[in-house]
């Protein structure tokens, strides 16, 4: 039984996604906005999977006295509280963290709704131009139906309809990449938007003409038909883009959390992190994860720094050691003086060693930029090279436009633009499925170039949280145990709840800061802690970590633990080896587990001991060896190797940060590393098929276009039927690696 | 063929109006939580309105 099991039906009833447990929510008041005598909060809601997940938590919310308005949306993770009356933030924080999930308060900024709007005013042009492609299709069929038999003023009458519709449509949805294309143009460069603008504008431009002269051709419909199309890659890209930019964006939330500060007249208020300067008195409460780098003043606990370091025992911490960010406080009050603002804490230094991740991966050239970067210039010099072609041959300057205009819009890049998008959405969704979500779809190219794997130990390969043995002296003193166990919060505590089951608390529990706990059951004294402080000898060096227990007189009991390995971890392993990937151990923890677990699993390459910045060097290392490294990790210490990897991944219980510094985040097993490797390469094989697609389409449209051949009607045709077979053909992505571990 | 001087308008206004519903739908926020949207439909109780 692992802990996720035993944790009295918390976090997704589906289980989707695993409980949270020791999230911070003290001090969600100082996000509480007050507005027209009402109190609203925003809050940032983790784990939260299904329709089960929404129903529990928007109930339990509305539930509280004075609640209005309590709606998550399950999309994005965000919901929006508001109340009138005496609740608190933190009540309304601490009803959604006590259902098992993770919440933070969030203060919604500004830049979250400019990505939000941008994302939909593409989504409004799409819809309109649409609408105009549709009835101008309508008004064009009909005109080339009816050719030989509609009369020249009909044509013109229908001709000048098109245009009416078109004109309206092209100026509202056009600008969006007449914008573009008109900035780049001003700095000297070239994109997409260049030859898509220009082939709308000169195709509205002689159609225009066309139609007041009554001439037989006019390209209103493709016009409008190339944007419609345009748009929906543009569209889906932006979607993606956006949910990878929020996801990045958590980290700020995590940053803006609140810390407890003790003011000089003594009383203690909650205040934004952000706010703290060095110096300043903080209060570190029993539960409560530490945002700010402090040195403690008073007070002795043990601290959980698994996160910060990856070492997987407990530190007990006393007046004068140094505490960092990220560091959870397992037992007593803490108090401390921050070392530095928020700004400076180690918190802020692996932020901006994301950022340097970040930067170096936006400079990776996209299969799709590479792609334009050859296009372009064939597009323009095949046009003015028609244009020039047919004058030199006798034409009219007006015959001659008018096949340059057909050239131009029957190589206009639709497939282009929707060949990398679509398969990225098609692979995002499929991964979605599995548990696995993606946070940006150029991860996927670059997922597909991985030949070498590191894995971190505590949190990834393993549970995390350790696993009580089963042993028969042990199980019989195992409920008394839990009974002083059931009032700590040490890991090691944890566990022996968890293997024991729910059931009561001892009365009057005192926490014995680096020995352990205490307490009476039937009056006699029971001690759960370290060997020599509840009286016994270890007959042999542990191997792993263990706890002893005794109860009066009777002999002590040791109970002993082992870290608990990822459901199906060896076959994952294997199956990665057998896909010609070489594998690593990366860890923080001590040489003895990280070269125990490392033997279990046949990997040969480990490292313990490591240090964040020690991570980020390995990986600089492999870098500069050329190998193209995905990293996979859960910890606070695996932040900054994540975003310096080519790719990376998180589990879904790894921390807010590395989360965001990933390119993928799995809900599953350690078989999903396996899954997104296959899906992505999948992924990258369609996508290349697709640029193909789309280069073999103007292999044969633009001889037919050049030589005068095209007619509006064969314009429609190409444009669609060549961004058709690039949509289906992405449709193919995972189709034969979808039930494969 | 003088219909076709009420059809196309009859046409555009149709369509039209297929327009205006998805520019309400998308300005109202009916996309912003699709997979939110496709659970609720399912929950028993009555759901308060925005």
């Amino acid at each position: 039984m692992t802990f996720a099991d035993a944790a009295f039906d918390k976090g997704c009833p589906s289980n989707l996604a695993p409980p949270a447990h020791g999230t911070n929510v003290q001090g969600a008041d100082a996000f509480v906005q007050k507005v027209a005598g009402r109190y609203i909060l925003d809050l940032n809601v983790r784990g939260a999977k299904c329709g089960a997940c929404l129903a529990r938590i928007e109930g339990a919310v509305q539930g509280l006295p004075g609640v209005s308005v309590a709606r998550l949306n399950l999309s994005n993770g965000k919901m929006r509280v508001e109340w009138s009356g005496a609740l608190t933030g933190t009540e309304v924080a601490d009803a959604i963290s006590d259902l098992g999930y993770g919440v933070s308060p969030f203060s919604a900024s500004d830049s979250v709704d400019n990505r939000k709007s941008e994302e939909r005013s593409l989504l409004i042009a799409m819809g309109v131009a649409g609408f105009a492609a549709a009835n101008i299709m309508l008004l064009s069929v009909s005109v080339w139906g009816g050719a030989n038999e509609m009369g020249g003023a009909t044509r013109q009458t229908f001709h000048a309809i098109s245009g009416l519709i078109a004109l309206p449509v092209i100026v509202f949805s056009g600008r969006h990449f007449f914008r573009s294309a008109w900035n780049v143009l001003k700095r000297g460069h070239a994109n997409m938007d260049v030859p898509i603008s220009l082939a709308i504008l000169l195709a509205f431009s002689t159609s225009v003409w066309e139609t007041v002269v009554g001439g037989p051709h006019a390209y209103f419909d493709a016009c409008t038909m190339l944007l419609f199309f345009l748009l929906i890659g543009r569209f889906l890209d932006a979607r993606l883009r956006r949910q990878a930019w929020s996801a990045a964006h958590d980290l700020a939330a995590l940053q803006g959390r609140s810390v407890t500060r003790i003011l000089p007249d003594g009383t203690s208020k909650a205040v934004r992190a952000s706010d703290i300067q060095a110096g300043d008195e903080l209060l570190l409460a029993p539960g409560e994860r530490s945002v700010i780098d402090m040195t403690l003043t008073a007070g002795e606990s043990e601290v959980d720094e698994s996160l910060v370091t990856g070492e997987s025992q407990p530190r007990t911490a006393v007046a004068g050691s140094l505490l960092y960010a990220g560091s959870v406080n397992l037992g007593a009050v803490l108090r401390g003086r921050a070392t530095a603002p928020a700004a400076n804490s180690l918190l802020s230094d692996i932020a901006s060693m994301l950022e340097a991740g970040e930067q170096r991966r936006s400079s990776y050239r996209k299969l799709a930029d590479r792609a334009v970067g050859l296009y372009v210039p064939f597009v323009h010099s095949t046009a003015a090279l028609t244009f020039v072609g047919w004058l030199v041959a006798g034409a009219s300057v007006r015959e001659a436009i008018l096949v340059a205009v057909a050239t131009l819009i029957i190589t206009c890049p639709c497939a282009l633009a929707l060949a990398a998008p679509v398969a990225q959405v098609v692979a995002s969704g499929k991964l979605f499925r599995l548990g696995i979500f993606l946070k940006s779809g150029d991860a996927l190219e670059r997922l597909a170039e991985v030949d070498h794997i590191v894995l971190d130990k505590t949190g990834t390969l393993t549970l995390g949280e350790p696993v009580l043995m089963r042993d028969a002296a042990a199980q019989a003193s195992l409920s008394a145990a839990a009974m002083l166990a059931r009032a700590s919060r040490h890991p090691l505590s944890r566990a022996l709840v968890a293997a024991a089951g729910p059931g009561p608390v001892a009365a009057n529990v005192i926490e014995r800061p680096g020995l352990g706990i205490e307490a009476e059951i039937d009056g006699e004294t029971c001690r759960l802690g370290a060997p020599d402080w509840v009286g016994a000898k270890p007959a042999a060096k542990s191997t792993g970590p263990e706890i002893w227990f005794s109860r009066g007189r009777s002999e002590p009991v040791c109970f002993r633990f082992e870290e608990r390995l990822r459901e199906g971890a060896i076959r994952s392993v294997q199956g990665l080896r057998d896909a010609g990937l070489s594998l690593e151990v990366l860890s923080g923890d001590r040489s003895g587990a990280v070269a125990r677990l490392s033997e279990t699993l046949g990997i040969a390459d480990w490292r313990a001991g490591a240090l964040p910045q020690d991570k980020a060097a390995r990986l600089e290392a492999l870098q500069r060896e050329g190998r193209h490294v995905l990293m996979v990790g859960d910890g606070l210490n695996d932040a900054g190797a994540l975003a310096l990897a080519h790719a990376s991944m998180a589990p879904g219980g790894a921390m807010d940060i590395s989360q965001s510094a990933s390119d993928a985040v799995f809900a599953g097993g350690l078989a999903s590393i396996g899954q997104v490797l296959a899906i992505s390469k999948s992924a990258r094989a369609v996508m290349r098929q697709n640029f193909a697609l789309a280069a073999g389409y103007n292999l044969i449209a633009v001889p037919i276009a050049v030589t005068g051949h095209v007619t509006p009607l064969i314009a429609a045709l190409a444009m669609s039927l060549s961004s058709l077979v690039v949509t289906l053909n992405a449709l193919r992505i995972g189709s034969g690696t979808g039930g494969k571990a | 063929m003088t219909i076709l001087i009420y059809l196309i308008p009859v046409a555009l206004a149709l369509g039209g109006l297929g327009l205006g519903a998805f520019l309400w739908a998308a300005g109202s926020g009916q996309f912003d939580d699709p997979l939110g949207a496709a659970h609720r439909i399912l929950r028993d109780e009555d759901d308060r309105p925005l």
